[in-house]
Protein backbone atom coordinates (compact mmCIF):
# COMPACT_ATOMS: atom_id res chain seq x y z
CA UNK A 1 0.00 0.00 0.00
CA UNK A 2 1.37 3.45 -0.71
CA UNK A 3 1.77 5.67 1.84
CA UNK A 4 1.17 8.78 -0.05
CA UNK A 5 -2.41 8.53 -1.41
CA UNK A 6 -3.31 7.76 1.88
CA UNK A 7 -2.20 11.19 3.61
CA UNK A 8 -3.14 13.16 0.64
CA UNK A 9 -6.63 11.78 0.91
CA UNK A 10 -6.29 12.37 4.90
CA UNK A 11 -5.46 16.32 4.38
CA UNK A 12 -8.05 16.48 1.86
CA UNK A 13 -10.49 15.30 3.83
CA UNK A 14 -9.41 17.52 6.64
CA UNK A 15 -9.20 20.73 4.85
CA UNK A 16 -12.84 19.98 3.12
CA UNK A 17 -13.88 19.52 6.62
CA UNK A 18 -12.90 22.72 7.80
CA UNK A 19 -13.93 24.39 5.06
CA UNK A 20 -17.47 22.67 4.96
CA UNK A 21 -17.65 23.63 8.96
CA UNK A 22 -16.73 27.71 8.06
CA UNK A 23 -19.68 27.06 5.41
CA UNK A 24 -22.25 25.09 7.27
CA UNK A 25 -22.26 27.79 10.12
CA UNK A 26 -22.49 30.55 7.89
CA UNK A 27 -25.33 28.93 5.98
CA UNK A 28 -26.74 28.14 9.64
CA UNK A 29 -26.86 31.30 10.34
CA UNK A 30 -28.56 32.66 6.87
CA UNK A 31 -31.43 30.06 7.26
CA UNK A 32 -32.24 30.73 10.67
CA UNK A 33 -32.42 34.45 9.19
CA UNK A 34 -34.38 33.50 6.54
CA UNK A 35 -37.12 31.29 8.49
CA UNK A 36 -36.95 33.72 10.95
CA UNK A 37 -37.73 36.66 8.62
CA UNK A 38 -34.19 38.53 9.85
CA UNK A 39 -31.16 39.03 7.38
CA UNK A 40 -28.33 37.43 9.29
CA UNK A 41 -24.74 38.45 9.45
CA UNK A 42 -24.41 41.49 6.95
CA UNK A 43 -21.56 44.04 8.33
CA UNK A 44 -18.25 41.42 7.52
CA UNK A 45 -17.66 40.87 3.96
CA UNK A 46 -20.34 41.36 1.14
CA UNK A 47 -23.58 39.82 2.64
CA UNK A 48 -21.27 38.83 5.47
CA UNK A 49 -19.71 36.05 3.93
CA UNK A 50 -16.74 36.67 6.38
CA UNK A 51 -18.02 36.26 9.91
CA UNK A 52 -17.53 32.69 10.42
CA UNK A 53 -13.89 32.96 9.14
CA UNK A 54 -13.68 35.94 11.57
CA UNK A 55 -15.59 34.30 14.29
CA UNK A 56 -13.16 30.96 13.87
CA UNK A 57 -10.36 33.48 14.40
CA UNK A 58 -11.30 34.93 17.25
CA UNK A 59 -11.72 31.64 18.43
CA UNK A 60 -8.12 30.55 17.57
CA UNK A 61 -6.91 33.85 19.09
CA UNK A 62 -8.18 33.51 22.42
CA UNK A 63 -6.98 31.87 25.38
CA UNK A 64 -7.86 28.73 26.26
CA UNK A 65 -8.71 27.98 29.62
CA UNK A 66 -8.62 24.73 31.56
CA UNK A 67 -10.18 25.30 34.89
CA UNK A 68 -8.20 24.78 38.38
CA UNK A 69 -10.10 21.48 39.63
CA UNK A 70 -10.62 20.00 35.84
CA UNK A 71 -8.78 16.63 35.41
CA UNK A 72 -6.89 17.65 32.73
CA UNK A 73 -5.96 14.77 30.59
CA UNK A 74 -9.49 14.00 29.78
CA UNK A 75 -10.45 17.86 29.54
CA UNK A 76 -7.96 18.14 26.63
CA UNK A 77 -8.29 14.85 25.52
CA UNK A 78 -11.94 14.67 25.10
CA UNK A 79 -12.03 17.17 22.35
CA UNK A 80 -9.86 15.34 20.62
CA UNK A 81 -11.55 11.72 21.35
CA UNK A 82 -14.66 13.43 19.73
CA UNK A 83 -13.45 14.45 16.65
CA UNK A 84 -10.85 11.72 15.77
CA UNK A 85 -13.94 9.41 16.33
CA UNK A 86 -16.16 11.50 14.25
CA UNK A 87 -13.39 11.82 11.09
CA UNK A 88 -12.18 8.54 11.18
CA UNK A 89 -15.50 7.45 10.17
CA UNK A 90 -14.74 9.19 6.60
CA UNK A 91 -12.56 6.42 6.16
CA UNK A 92 -14.97 4.42 4.73
CA UNK A 93 -16.93 6.43 2.73
CA UNK A 94 -17.20 5.85 -1.67
CA UNK A 95 -16.94 9.63 -3.10
CA UNK A 96 -17.30 7.94 -6.32
CA UNK A 97 -17.16 4.46 -8.12
CA UNK A 98 -13.35 4.65 -7.90
CA UNK A 99 -12.59 6.81 -5.36
CA UNK A 100 -14.00 4.28 -2.65
CA UNK A 101 -12.01 4.81 0.49
CA UNK A 102 -11.31 1.64 3.09
CA UNK A 103 -12.91 -1.05 1.43
CA UNK A 104 -13.72 -2.62 4.08
CA UNK A 105 -16.18 -5.13 3.74
CA UNK A 106 -17.92 -4.50 6.73
CA UNK A 107 -17.84 -0.42 5.97
CA UNK A 108 -21.54 0.23 7.58
CA UNK A 109 -20.77 -1.19 10.57
CA UNK A 110 -17.40 0.17 10.46
CA UNK A 111 -19.21 4.06 10.84
CA UNK A 112 -21.64 2.71 13.33
CA UNK A 113 -18.83 1.51 15.60
CA UNK A 114 -16.74 4.09 15.23
CA UNK A 115 -19.15 6.86 15.58
CA UNK A 116 -20.38 5.31 18.94
CA UNK A 117 -16.81 5.91 20.22
CA UNK A 118 -17.81 9.81 20.33
CA UNK A 119 -19.70 9.11 23.10
CA UNK A 120 -16.61 8.62 25.29
CA UNK A 121 -15.42 11.79 24.41
CA UNK A 122 -18.59 13.46 25.53
CA UNK A 123 -18.44 11.56 29.11
CA UNK A 124 -14.70 12.19 29.12
CA UNK A 125 -15.43 16.01 28.35
CA UNK A 126 -18.11 15.96 30.98
CA UNK A 127 -16.53 14.29 33.70
CA UNK A 128 -13.19 16.04 33.49
CA UNK A 129 -14.68 19.56 33.28
CA UNK A 130 -15.66 19.06 36.80
CA UNK A 131 -18.78 20.81 36.91
CA UNK A 132 -22.29 19.66 37.43
CA UNK A 133 -24.06 21.24 34.43
CA UNK A 134 -21.03 20.00 31.95
CA UNK A 135 -21.18 16.08 33.62
CA UNK A 136 -25.37 16.40 33.55
CA UNK A 137 -25.28 17.31 29.72
CA UNK A 138 -22.92 14.63 29.56
CA UNK A 139 -25.11 12.38 30.99
CA UNK A 140 -28.22 13.58 28.98
CA UNK A 141 -26.19 13.50 25.33
CA UNK A 142 -24.99 9.51 26.01
CA UNK A 143 -28.89 8.86 27.39
CA UNK A 144 -29.37 10.13 24.20
CA UNK A 145 -27.34 8.93 21.42
CA UNK A 146 -27.31 5.55 22.91
CA UNK A 147 -31.07 5.43 22.61
CA UNK A 148 -31.17 6.10 19.45
CA UNK A 149 -28.43 4.42 18.27
CA UNK A 150 -31.18 1.18 18.22
CA UNK A 151 -33.45 2.58 15.67
CA UNK A 152 -30.94 3.97 13.48
CA UNK A 153 -29.05 0.56 13.14
CA UNK A 154 -32.04 -1.19 12.63
CA UNK A 155 -33.07 0.52 10.18
CA UNK A 156 -29.62 0.87 8.44
CA UNK A 157 -30.21 -3.11 9.05
CA UNK A 158 -33.24 -3.45 7.32
CA UNK A 159 -31.98 -1.39 3.83
CA UNK A 160 -28.68 -3.26 4.13
CA UNK A 161 -30.96 -6.78 3.90
CA UNK A 162 -32.18 -5.29 0.78
CA UNK A 163 -28.48 -5.71 -0.92
CA UNK A 164 -26.70 -8.70 0.88
CA UNK A 165 -23.87 -6.66 1.44
CA UNK A 166 -22.46 -4.37 4.46
CA UNK A 167 -19.71 -2.78 1.85
CA UNK A 168 -20.65 0.78 1.07
CA UNK A 169 -19.01 0.69 -2.35
CA UNK A 170 -21.08 -2.32 -3.34
CA UNK A 171 -24.33 -0.56 -1.82
CA UNK A 172 -23.99 2.32 -4.00
CA UNK A 173 -23.03 0.57 -7.27
CA UNK A 174 -25.95 -1.69 -6.57
CA UNK A 175 -28.29 1.62 -6.70
CA UNK A 176 -27.18 2.91 -10.53
CA UNK A 177 -26.81 2.20 -13.78
CA UNK A 178 -23.18 0.78 -13.27
CA UNK A 179 -25.09 -2.27 -11.14
CA UNK A 180 -23.55 -5.42 -11.77
CA UNK A 181 -26.71 -7.33 -10.89
CA UNK A 182 -30.22 -6.07 -12.45
CA UNK A 183 -31.82 -3.45 -10.33
CA UNK A 184 -35.57 -4.14 -10.54
CA UNK A 185 -38.25 -1.38 -9.22
CA UNK A 186 -40.25 -3.07 -6.83
CA UNK A 187 -39.41 -6.43 -7.37
CA UNK A 188 -40.91 -6.56 -11.48
CA UNK A 189 -39.12 -3.76 -13.67
CA UNK A 190 -36.07 -4.08 -14.38
CA UNK A 191 -34.42 -0.47 -14.45
CA UNK A 192 -30.76 -1.00 -14.59
CA UNK A 193 -30.41 1.07 -17.55
CA UNK A 194 -33.18 3.79 -16.79
CA UNK A 195 -30.64 4.25 -13.05
CA UNK A 196 -31.84 7.80 -11.51
CA UNK A 197 -34.24 7.76 -8.74
CA UNK A 198 -35.95 4.50 -9.77
CA UNK A 199 -33.19 2.94 -9.07
CA UNK A 200 -32.36 4.51 -5.35
CA UNK A 201 -33.32 1.72 -2.58
CA UNK A 202 -36.30 3.84 -0.72
CA UNK A 203 -37.97 3.62 -3.89
CA UNK A 204 -37.10 0.31 -5.20
CA UNK A 205 -38.83 -1.11 -1.55
CA UNK A 206 -40.84 2.01 -0.50
CA UNK A 207 -41.19 0.64 2.90
CA UNK A 208 -37.45 1.83 3.24
CA UNK A 209 -38.54 5.41 2.73
CA UNK A 210 -40.65 4.91 6.46
CA UNK A 211 -36.83 3.45 7.58
CA UNK A 212 -34.90 6.62 5.98
CA UNK A 213 -37.48 8.98 7.93
CA UNK A 214 -36.53 6.72 11.23
CA UNK A 215 -32.78 7.17 10.48
CA UNK A 216 -33.30 10.76 9.63
CA UNK A 217 -34.81 11.83 13.62
CA UNK A 218 -32.67 9.18 15.05
CA UNK A 219 -29.08 11.09 13.36
CA UNK A 220 -30.86 14.33 14.00
CA UNK A 221 -30.66 12.90 17.89
CA UNK A 222 -26.93 11.21 17.64
CA UNK A 223 -25.54 14.31 16.23
CA UNK A 224 -27.34 16.49 19.49
CA UNK A 225 -29.62 18.56 17.32
CA UNK A 226 -33.07 20.72 17.67
CA UNK A 227 -35.38 19.27 18.26
CA UNK A 228 -33.29 16.60 20.34
CA UNK A 229 -30.80 18.89 21.58
CA UNK A 230 -31.34 18.30 25.13
CA UNK A 231 -27.91 18.40 26.06
CA UNK A 232 -27.51 22.02 25.14
CA UNK A 233 -30.68 22.89 26.77
CA UNK A 234 -29.78 26.65 26.92
CA UNK A 235 -32.50 27.44 29.73
CA UNK A 236 -31.21 24.24 31.48
CA UNK A 237 -28.07 23.49 31.42
CA UNK A 238 -25.99 26.69 30.15
CA UNK A 239 -24.65 24.89 27.25
CA UNK A 240 -24.36 21.53 27.73
CA UNK A 241 -20.55 18.69 28.13
CA UNK A 242 -18.76 21.72 26.12
CA UNK A 243 -19.66 24.55 28.79
CA UNK A 244 -15.93 24.53 30.22
CA UNK A 245 -14.36 24.86 27.08
CA UNK A 246 -12.89 28.05 25.43
CA UNK A 247 -10.72 28.63 22.69
CA UNK A 248 -8.75 25.95 20.06
CA UNK A 249 -10.87 22.93 21.67
CA UNK A 250 -14.29 24.71 21.51
CA UNK A 251 -13.65 25.06 18.24
CA UNK A 252 -12.81 21.62 17.34
CA UNK A 253 -15.84 20.39 19.28
CA UNK A 254 -18.02 22.53 17.09
CA UNK A 255 -16.11 21.48 14.20
CA UNK A 256 -16.80 17.72 15.07
CA UNK A 257 -20.68 18.33 15.77
CA UNK A 258 -21.17 19.91 12.08
CA UNK A 259 -19.10 16.72 10.70
CA UNK A 260 -20.95 14.52 12.37
CA UNK A 261 -23.51 16.29 10.72
CA UNK A 262 -22.19 15.61 7.49
CA UNK A 263 -21.21 12.05 8.21
CA UNK A 264 -24.83 10.93 8.75
CA UNK A 265 -25.81 12.93 5.73
CA UNK A 266 -23.09 10.85 3.67
CA UNK A 267 -24.18 7.79 5.48
CA UNK A 268 -28.09 7.89 5.05
CA UNK A 269 -27.27 9.04 1.33
CA UNK A 270 -25.44 5.97 0.36
CA UNK A 271 -27.62 3.48 2.17
CA UNK A 272 -31.28 5.21 1.37
CA UNK A 273 -30.60 7.70 -1.38
CA UNK A 274 -28.08 6.01 -4.30
CA UNK A 275 -25.05 6.60 -3.21
CA UNK A 276 -22.82 8.79 -5.63
CA UNK A 277 -25.56 7.69 -8.46
CA UNK A 278 -27.28 10.58 -10.18
CA UNK A 279 -31.04 11.44 -9.41
CA UNK A 280 -32.16 11.90 -12.96
CA UNK A 281 -33.21 8.67 -14.96
CA UNK A 282 -32.65 7.72 -18.62
CA UNK A 283 -35.82 9.12 -20.05
CA UNK A 284 -35.72 7.13 -24.08
CA UNK A 285 -33.62 9.77 -26.16
CA UNK A 286 -33.35 11.87 -23.22
CA UNK A 287 -30.22 9.92 -21.33
CA UNK A 288 -29.76 12.25 -18.34
CA UNK A 289 -28.71 9.33 -16.00
CA UNK A 290 -25.87 8.85 -18.96
CA UNK A 291 -24.77 12.67 -19.05
CA UNK A 292 -25.03 13.21 -15.58
CA UNK A 293 -22.42 10.16 -14.64
CA UNK A 294 -19.37 8.95 -15.83
CA UNK A 295 -17.54 5.63 -16.66
CA UNK A 296 -16.18 4.26 -13.71
CA UNK A 297 -12.52 4.75 -14.01
CA UNK A 298 -12.84 7.80 -15.77
CA UNK A 299 -12.01 11.59 -14.31
CA UNK A 300 -15.68 12.08 -14.92
CA UNK A 301 -17.24 9.34 -13.63
CA UNK A 302 -15.22 10.63 -10.25
CA UNK A 303 -15.78 14.20 -10.43
CA UNK A 304 -19.76 13.21 -11.19
CA UNK A 305 -19.92 10.70 -8.12
CA UNK A 306 -18.23 13.30 -5.77
CA UNK A 307 -21.10 15.74 -7.04
CA UNK A 308 -24.03 13.61 -6.38
CA UNK A 309 -22.84 12.77 -3.12
CA UNK A 310 -22.16 15.79 -1.88
CA UNK A 311 -25.15 17.35 -3.15
CA UNK A 312 -27.26 14.97 -1.27
CA UNK A 313 -25.23 15.15 2.18
CA UNK A 314 -25.44 19.16 1.85
CA UNK A 315 -29.21 18.83 1.83
CA UNK A 316 -29.29 16.17 4.44
CA UNK A 317 -27.31 19.06 6.82
CA UNK A 318 -29.83 21.67 4.92
CA UNK A 319 -32.84 19.59 6.45
CA UNK A 320 -30.84 19.10 9.83
CA UNK A 321 -31.04 23.37 9.87
CA UNK A 322 -34.11 23.42 8.62
CA UNK A 323 -35.87 21.82 10.97
CA UNK A 324 -33.58 23.08 14.12
CA UNK A 325 -35.10 26.66 13.52
CA UNK A 326 -38.61 25.10 12.72
CA UNK A 327 -39.55 22.71 15.25
CA UNK A 328 -39.10 23.16 19.48
CA UNK A 329 -37.20 21.03 22.01
CA UNK A 330 -38.51 17.94 23.07
CA UNK A 331 -38.45 17.48 26.85
CA UNK A 332 -36.43 14.95 28.34
CA UNK A 333 -38.71 11.89 29.22
CA UNK A 334 -41.13 12.90 25.50
CA UNK A 335 -37.34 12.17 23.87
CA UNK A 336 -36.35 8.91 25.36
CA UNK A 337 -40.52 7.87 24.82
CA UNK A 338 -39.80 8.87 21.39
CA UNK A 339 -37.16 6.44 20.86
CA UNK A 340 -38.13 3.68 23.15
CA UNK A 341 -41.82 3.19 22.39
CA UNK A 342 -42.22 5.00 18.71
CA UNK A 343 -39.19 4.44 16.32
CA UNK A 344 -37.55 1.41 18.25
CA UNK A 345 -41.10 -0.72 17.58
CA UNK A 346 -41.32 0.95 14.06
CA UNK A 347 -38.02 -0.04 13.30
CA UNK A 348 -38.52 -3.76 14.14
CA UNK A 349 -41.69 -3.70 11.92
CA UNK A 350 -39.75 -1.89 8.82
CA UNK A 351 -36.74 -4.77 9.93
CA UNK A 352 -39.28 -7.61 9.44
CA UNK A 353 -41.11 -6.50 6.84
CA UNK A 354 -37.26 -6.44 4.74
CA UNK A 355 -36.64 -9.72 5.20
CA UNK A 356 -39.84 -10.56 4.43
CA UNK A 357 -39.50 -9.16 0.87
CA UNK A 358 -35.74 -10.54 0.52
CA UNK A 359 -37.07 -14.33 1.19
CA UNK A 360 -39.91 -13.46 -1.79
CA UNK A 361 -37.53 -12.51 -3.85
CA UNK A 362 -35.11 -15.22 -3.03
CA UNK A 363 -38.54 -17.83 -3.78
CA UNK A 364 -39.01 -15.95 -6.74
CA UNK A 365 -36.07 -16.37 -8.33
CA UNK B 1 3.89 -4.84 4.70
CA UNK B 2 6.60 -2.68 6.65
CA UNK B 3 3.00 -0.50 7.44
CA UNK B 4 1.45 -3.75 8.62
CA UNK B 5 4.35 -4.69 11.00
CA UNK B 6 4.56 -1.08 12.36
CA UNK B 7 0.78 -1.34 13.01
CA UNK B 8 0.97 -4.37 14.93
CA UNK B 9 3.63 -3.13 17.44
CA UNK B 10 1.85 0.34 17.60
CA UNK B 11 -1.17 -1.85 18.49
CA UNK B 12 0.15 -4.40 20.53
CA UNK B 13 2.33 -1.80 22.93
CA UNK B 14 -0.75 0.57 23.12
CA UNK B 15 -2.80 -2.52 23.98
CA UNK B 16 -0.33 -3.63 26.83
CA UNK B 17 -0.36 -0.37 27.85
CA UNK B 18 -4.04 -0.40 28.31
CA UNK B 19 -3.98 -3.34 30.30
CA UNK B 20 -1.65 -1.89 32.66
CA UNK B 21 -3.43 1.48 33.35
CA UNK B 22 -6.30 -0.66 33.98
CA UNK B 23 -4.92 -2.20 36.92
CA UNK B 24 -2.60 0.37 38.63
CA UNK B 25 -4.43 3.42 37.82
CA UNK B 26 -6.13 4.10 41.73
CA UNK B 27 -8.75 6.28 39.98
CA UNK B 28 -11.81 3.94 38.29
CA UNK B 29 -12.36 6.40 35.89
CA UNK B 30 -8.83 5.90 34.05
CA UNK B 31 -8.92 2.44 34.52
CA UNK B 32 -12.07 2.37 32.75
CA UNK B 33 -10.76 4.75 29.98
CA UNK B 34 -7.26 2.56 30.33
CA UNK B 35 -9.71 -0.99 29.40
CA UNK B 36 -11.24 1.26 26.04
CA UNK B 37 -7.90 1.53 25.01
CA UNK B 38 -6.99 -1.85 26.05
CA UNK B 39 -10.12 -2.86 23.42
CA UNK B 40 -9.57 -0.27 20.73
CA UNK B 41 -6.10 -1.79 19.61
CA UNK B 42 -7.18 -5.27 20.29
CA UNK B 43 -9.72 -4.01 17.31
CA UNK B 44 -6.71 -3.07 15.35
CA UNK B 45 -5.09 -6.43 15.75
CA UNK B 46 -8.35 -8.54 14.26
CA UNK B 47 -8.45 -5.70 11.64
CA UNK B 48 -4.69 -6.60 10.55
CA UNK B 49 -5.73 -10.27 11.10
CA UNK B 50 -8.37 -9.52 8.04
CA UNK B 51 -10.97 -9.74 11.10
CA UNK B 52 -12.74 -7.02 9.88
CA UNK B 53 -15.93 -7.71 11.55
CA UNK B 54 -14.52 -8.89 14.39
CA UNK B 55 -12.50 -5.86 15.07
CA UNK B 56 -15.73 -3.50 13.93
CA UNK B 57 -17.88 -5.67 17.00
CA UNK B 58 -15.46 -5.14 19.20
CA UNK B 59 -15.37 -1.53 19.01
CA UNK B 60 -19.29 -1.36 18.69
CA UNK B 61 -19.95 -3.95 21.36
CA UNK B 62 -16.95 -3.24 24.11
CA UNK B 63 -15.81 0.35 23.87
CA UNK B 64 -18.81 1.94 22.26
CA UNK B 65 -21.82 0.01 24.73
CA UNK B 66 -20.56 -1.73 27.44
CA UNK B 67 -17.75 0.39 28.59
CA UNK B 68 -19.75 3.41 27.96
CA UNK B 69 -22.25 1.89 30.14
CA UNK B 70 -19.42 1.10 32.78
CA UNK B 71 -18.01 5.04 32.62
CA UNK B 72 -21.88 6.03 32.98
CA UNK B 73 -22.21 4.45 36.40
CA UNK B 74 -18.60 5.13 37.65
CA UNK B 75 -19.02 8.82 37.23
CA UNK B 76 -22.42 8.96 38.47
CA UNK B 77 -21.49 7.30 41.70
CA UNK B 78 -18.46 9.75 41.40
CA UNK B 79 -16.37 6.79 43.14
CA UNK B 80 -13.53 8.05 44.81
CA UNK B 81 -9.69 6.82 44.32
CA UNK B 82 -9.29 3.04 45.66
CA UNK B 83 -7.28 3.13 48.74
CA UNK B 84 -4.35 1.49 48.63
CA UNK B 85 -4.18 -2.04 50.77
CA UNK B 86 -1.38 -2.27 53.10
CA UNK B 87 0.23 -5.43 54.40
CA UNK B 88 -0.71 -8.90 53.18
CA UNK B 89 -4.57 -9.78 53.65
CA UNK B 90 -6.18 -13.44 52.45
CA UNK B 91 -7.39 -11.78 49.09
CA UNK B 92 -4.52 -10.26 47.95
CA UNK B 93 -2.81 -13.56 48.30
CA UNK B 94 -5.60 -15.69 46.79
CA UNK B 95 -5.42 -13.17 43.54
CA UNK B 96 -1.51 -13.25 43.37
CA UNK B 97 -1.55 -16.91 43.38
CA UNK B 98 -4.38 -17.10 40.62
CA UNK B 99 -2.39 -14.31 38.53
CA UNK B 100 0.71 -16.69 38.70
CA UNK B 101 -1.66 -19.84 38.03
CA UNK B 102 -3.05 -18.11 34.68
CA UNK B 103 0.46 -17.13 33.46
CA UNK B 104 1.36 -20.62 33.62
CA UNK B 105 -1.87 -21.61 32.13
CA UNK B 106 -0.79 -19.04 29.12
CA UNK B 107 2.42 -20.10 28.83
CA UNK B 108 1.95 -23.84 28.47
CA UNK B 109 -0.72 -23.01 25.75
CA UNK B 110 1.41 -20.78 24.03
CA UNK B 111 4.48 -23.24 24.11
CA UNK B 112 2.70 -25.74 21.49
CA UNK B 113 0.60 -22.93 19.10
CA UNK B 114 2.50 -23.20 15.86
CA UNK B 115 1.60 -19.95 14.12
CA UNK B 116 0.35 -19.71 10.67
CA UNK B 117 2.67 -18.53 7.89
CA UNK B 118 0.66 -15.72 6.63
CA UNK B 119 -3.16 -14.44 7.70
CA UNK B 120 -4.38 -13.99 4.13
CA UNK B 121 -5.97 -17.14 4.36
CA UNK B 122 -8.25 -16.95 6.82
CA UNK B 123 -11.54 -16.10 6.42
CA UNK B 124 -13.51 -16.30 10.05
CA UNK B 125 -13.42 -13.04 10.64
CA UNK B 126 -15.66 -12.45 8.09
CA UNK B 127 -19.39 -11.22 8.41
CA UNK B 128 -20.09 -13.69 5.47
CA UNK B 129 -17.92 -16.99 7.46
CA UNK B 130 -19.70 -16.03 10.71
CA UNK B 131 -23.32 -15.52 9.13
CA UNK B 132 -23.07 -18.93 7.51
CA UNK B 133 -21.62 -20.35 10.63
CA UNK B 134 -24.24 -19.09 12.88
CA UNK B 135 -27.10 -20.09 10.08
CA UNK B 136 -25.81 -23.93 9.47
CA UNK B 137 -23.97 -25.82 12.30
CA UNK B 138 -24.21 -23.36 15.19
CA UNK B 139 -28.43 -22.53 14.08
CA UNK B 140 -29.05 -24.33 17.77
CA UNK B 141 -26.94 -22.56 19.75
CA UNK B 142 -27.96 -19.39 18.09
CA UNK B 143 -31.69 -19.38 18.61
CA UNK B 144 -31.25 -20.63 22.26
CA UNK B 145 -29.22 -18.09 22.77
CA UNK B 146 -31.42 -15.49 21.41
CA UNK B 147 -33.87 -16.50 23.61
CA UNK B 148 -32.10 -16.38 26.61
CA UNK B 149 -31.40 -12.78 25.77
CA UNK B 150 -35.06 -11.91 25.29
CA UNK B 151 -35.84 -13.90 28.42
CA UNK B 152 -33.11 -11.51 30.21
CA UNK B 153 -34.20 -8.26 28.64
CA UNK B 154 -37.80 -9.22 30.29
CA UNK B 155 -36.75 -10.04 33.36
CA UNK B 156 -34.50 -6.32 33.29
CA UNK B 157 -37.86 -4.62 32.35
CA UNK B 158 -39.66 -6.63 35.19
CA UNK B 159 -36.77 -6.03 37.94
CA UNK B 160 -36.87 -2.60 37.16
CA UNK B 161 -40.55 -1.83 36.86
CA UNK B 162 -42.33 -0.67 40.01
CA UNK B 163 -45.79 -2.40 39.51
CA UNK B 164 -48.03 -1.00 42.13
CA UNK B 165 -50.85 -3.76 43.10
Amino acid sequence: MDLLPLILRIVICLVFIAVYALVAVYAERKVSAFIQNRLGPMETGPLGLFQTAADILKLLLKEGIIPKDADKILFVAAPIVIFVSVFAGLAAIPFGPDNTGALLNVGLLFIMAIVSVDVIGLLMAGWGSNNKYALLGALRSVSQILSYEIPAGITLLAAVMMYGTLNLHEISLAQGTYSPEPVLFLGIWDVTSIGGVVSWAIFRYPHLIVAYLIYFIASLAECNRAPFDIPEAESELVSGFHLEYSGFRFAIIFLAEYANMFLVGLLAALVFLGGWNTPLPNLGSFALADWTSGEPGTFAGAAWGTLWILLKAFAAVLAHMWIRWTLPRLRVDQLLKMSWKVLTPLAFLLFMISGIVKLLEVYQG
Amino acid sequence: MALQTALFWIFSILGIAGGIGLVINRNPVYSALSLILNFFSLAGLYLSLQAEFLAVIQVLVYAGAIMVLFLFVIMLLNLSDEPRVEGFDIARGASFLLAIGFVAEMLIILKDVVLPSSPEKFTYGKVESIGNLLMTNYLFPFEVISVVLVASLIGAIVIAKKFNY
